[in-house]
């Protein structure tokens, strides 16, 4: 049955090749389908071989499958050869089964993105890459696999590579896990060069005997291979920025599988790591335990779900170096194998969380989602147990008994495992108040809609101030037309006044007597035809006189009755001018309000309220579209392809701790499997039963006190959250920082200059080499003249020159 | 002393090696001084032969057939010598008459 192990790996890699060649034809679903189907069958593979393996004696559970001569070079010859004991076994199937449900998973989260079935191709790639890592029977080949799982990684951190942060983010971790290869290279290189081989089972068998520089130059080396792949301090940095890929990935590779490839290689080099001085694996131990405390406080002060989740992990890792460092392996696999399950949980859990919000990651956003999100919540609540250590899910187990070793080897060490349990287990109930208790938040504006909202309300009162401001002027046109209306009318006034004068001056000159002197002329002159005529004249012209006299006094009376209605216009101009001027003030002052109102209803803090709601109610109808769309959103629950791998994993972060009880020895299931691949170079526990169970106690009890803590903040609001979500927590200790500082600062001069010394030194030597061959020979081709009795000239010359060394040579 | 040689006298290896030596030299100096292609052929064929004669005249001298072998293998290159060479000779002069050597300096570098 173990013959069957290299089906382990081929069944991937054969995935991988159909996927490559038919992957765009089989579409979505069929191409997730499909490499599920090839995942799990791997998956089945390793029961096979793990039932052949359980099948043997313990002490013969040992087996080295070789496909073929790989390389041969010398003494050096590397085979492509799988390696099967307990160790690579518990690795093969953790990680098949785990990437069985996340690829399962992927189906539904991946529905719909135009490069479906490509991301098959790299998942099924990355597991080949995963299974050759931990099976290879050789340090190259496992180096193959870790490079491989390294660009599978950079693949799928930027799948969504259109936007320049994914890309970005790929980038940083294949840079940054560069460093780490360098270690593992070198450390490749040691081991030949100390024991002359790089099998595993050569250096297993040699390993004790080692200088101890050596054997300690080998263990750094490793570890900072390890660093690197692991995400330890100081090359973590990647790993937060890993979270830009899709979610199955960041559950895959970053939390479940490829970052445990460091604790798997330090545990296989086991015996190395004892071979060296005691403060090599010292250093290990600190490393792995200052990383845990570090992530766990940057942790806290996260708002993105996934990268509570990524810093989490990277502490959860510290963990797992702590205990390899303090030679607790079997706890060091134990908790990789729990956090496995529970980590790969929790992200996917958060993944189906996105899917359900509509790819929102703010947590501030999230909110009583376990109505909505039922599965979701229930599983996650599971995780966050597990993680929080909470008996009797599977992280309580595995991470009590990495207490336990550290308190009986460095009781700093447990101090600062026990304040990062505490930390743990308050930052993951953060999360989980703020995703699925308290108010839904979805529908809240943020902090910058709101301002937005209310600099639209302040905006619209100045419009109307604006708008009063136009009136008055209109207003004030109209009486400046009224006022030159009025001074018309009173220079028509004076203009029929003398008019009047005139008329009636004529008039006066007119007497009665006149008049009746002239009617009695009319009558005097009775048959007098041309007296008569004369005497009609003068009456006419006196009574016309007279008339126009009376009109011209019309006239006056009209335009008096003009000017009045003129001066009743500017009254009225006057009161439009002064109302519209009245408006202005009170335009005005409503700014004035408006204003003052925002600066007391504008959010005053960086920190959104989570209890209250945000007092939006003044500026509802200012607030922009985005806001409305959310509230007509409606969170929905994943498909079964998503729902059904976190029940499963659930399960097994409930049940995982079974694996290793400490109760008696005889329900160190985990322990007493592994024993044949650790070569007795581990340290055992030596407490005694009262001891555990107080270290437990301590350890749940602070547990408790996390999750409690975290309750009063999120979901009762006592104690002000901002004072724990510092600024600098939230930055990463601004290491991201100092690093882009330094490596753009000092670390670019210094590449500057060493490429100025490769352009001028080396590109010189090698360029001045060539530019002196072609002068040469340039000024030699002149010698070649084309004439023949030129050359035969030059023959001559050397015949004789050659006859005359000769004879000198004789003579003498 | 040369001059108190007898008379006639007798004709000794080196005679031949002197007039060896001359002709070659007549031949050395004529491929170098002369400019058609011709001359310079009957020229180089002088100084194998000078060279030929001095081969023998060692031979003789000394007793050793060597050099007489050596004779007939510088013979037959010459002869080979004189197939390719005076066909290239006839055939550019054919194209060209009236060429010199100095024309055909098409392999200048």
């Amino acid at each position: 049955m173990l013959d069957l192990v290299w089906l382990i790996p081929a069944l991937p890699l054969v995935g991988f090749l159909l996927l490559v060649a038919f992957g765009r034809r089989l579409g979505d679903p069929l191409a997730g389908y499909l490499a599920t189907g090839m995942v799990g069958a791997s998956f089945v593979a390793g029961l096979i071989v793990f039932a052949g393996l359980v099948d043997r004696p313990t002490e013969e559970r040992y087996f080295i499958q070789t496909l073929f001569e790989w390389i041969a070079v010398g003494n050096f010859r590397v085979d492509v050869g799988f390696l099967v004991d307990p160790l690579s076994m518990t690795m093969v199937l953790f990680i098949t089964g785990i990437a069985t449900l996340i690829h399962l998973y992927a189906v539904g989260y991946m529905k719909g993105d135009e490069k479906f079935s490509k991301f098959f191709v790299y998942l099924n790639l990355f597991v080949f890459s995963m299974l050759m890592l931990v099976l290879g029977d050789n340090l190259l080949l496992t180096f193959l696999g870790w490079e491989g799982v390294g660009a599978c990684s950079y693949f799928l951190i930027s799948f969504w590579f259109t936007e320049d942060a994914n890309a970005s983010a790929g980038k940083k971790a294949f840079v940054t896990n560069r460093i780490g290869d360098w270690g593992f290279m070198v450390a490749t290189f040691l081991t030949f060069t100390a024991i002359g081989s790089i099998r595993y089972a050569d250096i297993l068998s040699r390993a004790p005997g080692l200088a101890a520089v050596t054997a300690t130059g080998i263990a750094l080396l490793l570890f900072v291979g390890a660093c690197g792949k692991s995400a330890q301090l100081p090359l973590y940095v990647w790993l937060p920025d890993a979270m830009a890929g899709p979610t199955p990935v960041s559950a895959l590779i970053h939390a479940a599988t490829m970052v445990t490839a460091g604790v798997y290689l330090l545990v296989r080099m086991s015996p190395v790591l004892e071979a060296s001085y005691t403060w090599a694996p010292q250093i290990v131990a600190w490393v792995g335990g200052l990383t845990a405390l570090f992530a766990a406080t940057i942790a806290v002060a996260q708002n993105d779900i996934k990268k509570v989740l990524a810093y989490s992990t990277v502490s959860q890792l510290g963990y797992l170096f702590l205990s390899i460092g303090l030679g607790g392996y079997v706890p060091a696999i134990f908790h990789t194998v729990t956090h496995a399950f529970f980590k790969a949980l929790l992200f996917l859990a958060a993944g189906s969380v996105i899917h359900g919000m509509h790819h929102e990651q703010d947590m501030r956003r999230f909110g009583g989602l376990w109505k909505l999100l039922p599965v979701t919540a229930v599983t996650f609540i599971i995780g966050w147990l597990a993680i929080a250590g909470v008996p009797p899910f599977a992280g309580f187990w595995s991470k009590d008994e990495i207490l336990a070793y550290a308190w009986q080897e460095n009781k700093v060490l447990w101090v600062i495992g026990l304040v990062t349990a505490l930390l743990t287990a308050f930052y993951m109930s953060r999360q989980v108040f703020l995703t699925f208790f308290g108010r839904y938040r979805f529908g809240d504006p943020s902090n910058e809609e709101l301002n937005e909202a209310w600099d639209a309300k302040v905006a619209a009162e100045e419009a109307k101030v604006e708008a009063a401001m136009a009136d008055v002027a209109a207003a004030r046109e109209a009486l400046s037309v009224a006022v030159a209306k009025v001074a018309d009318a009173e220079a028509a006034v004076t203009k029929a006044g003398d008019a009047a004068a005139e008329a009636k001056a004529k008039a006066d000159a007119v007497s009665p007597a006149d008049l009746d002197a002239a009617r009695a002329a009319v009558a005097a002159a009775g048959d007098d035809k041309n007296a008569k005529k004369a005497a009609d004249k003068a009456l006419k012209e006196l009574e016309k006189a007279a008339k126009d006299a009376e009109k011209a006094l019309t006239a006056v009376t009209k335009a008096e009755a003009g000017v009045v209605t003129a001066r009743e216009a500017v009254t009225q101009a006057e009161a439009a001018v002064n109302a519209a001027e009245q408006e202005v003030t009170a335009a005005k002052e409503r700014v004035t309000t408006v204003t003052a109102q925002a600066g007391r209803g504008r959010p005053t803090s960086a920190v959104v309220p989570l209890l209250a709601a945000p007092d939006d109610a003044d500026v509802a109808d200012f607030l922009p579209h985005e806001v409305a769309h959310r509230r007509e959103y409606h969170p929905h629950e994943s498909p079964w392809q998503m729902t059904l791998p976190l029940m499963v994993l659930a399960i097994g972060a409930m049940v995982a701790g079974a694996l290793n009880l400490p109760f008696a020895s005889s329900t160190h299931f985990l322990e007493k499997w592994l024993e044949p691949s650790l070569f007795g170079g581990e340290t055992h526990l030596d407490l005694g039963g009262g001891a555990l169970w107080v270290l437990a106690i301590v350890a749940v009890v602070l547990g408790l006190v996390g999750i409690a803590a975290a309750a009063a903040v999120y979901l009762r609001g006592q104690g002000d959250r901002s004072a724990i979500e510092q600024p600098i927590l939230a930055k990463g200790w601004g290491v991201d920082g100092a690093y882009a500082a330094f490596f753009g600062g000092p670390g670019r001069r210094f590449a500057d200059l060493a490429a100025a010394f490769d352009r001028i030194v080396v590109d010189g030597a090698v360029n001045g080499v060539a530019t002196f061959v072609r002068e040469s020979s340039v000024e030699l081709r002149k010698t070649q003249s084309g004439f023949i009795r030129n050359y035969a000239l030059g023959i001559s010359i050397g015949a004789v020159a050659l006859l005359g060394l000769m004879l000198s040579k004789a003579a003498f | 002393m040369l001059l108190a040689v007898d008379f006639p006298p007798e004709v000794t290896a080196s005679w031949y090696l002197v007039l060896g030596a001359v002709l070659f030299t007549i031949g050395a100096v004529g491929l170098m001084v002369r400019r058609n292609p011709l001359v310079m052929f009957m020229c180089v064929e002088l100084m194998l032969n000078a060279v030929n004669l001095t081969f023998v005249s060692f031979a003789r001298a000394l007793g050793d057939l060597g050099g007489q072998v050596v004779v007939f293998f510088v013979m037959v290159v010459a002869a080979a010598e004189v197939v390719v060479g005076l066909a290239i000779v006839v055939a550019v002069l054919r194209r060209r008459p009236g060429l010199t050597a100095d024309d055909i300096a098409m392999l200048k570098g």
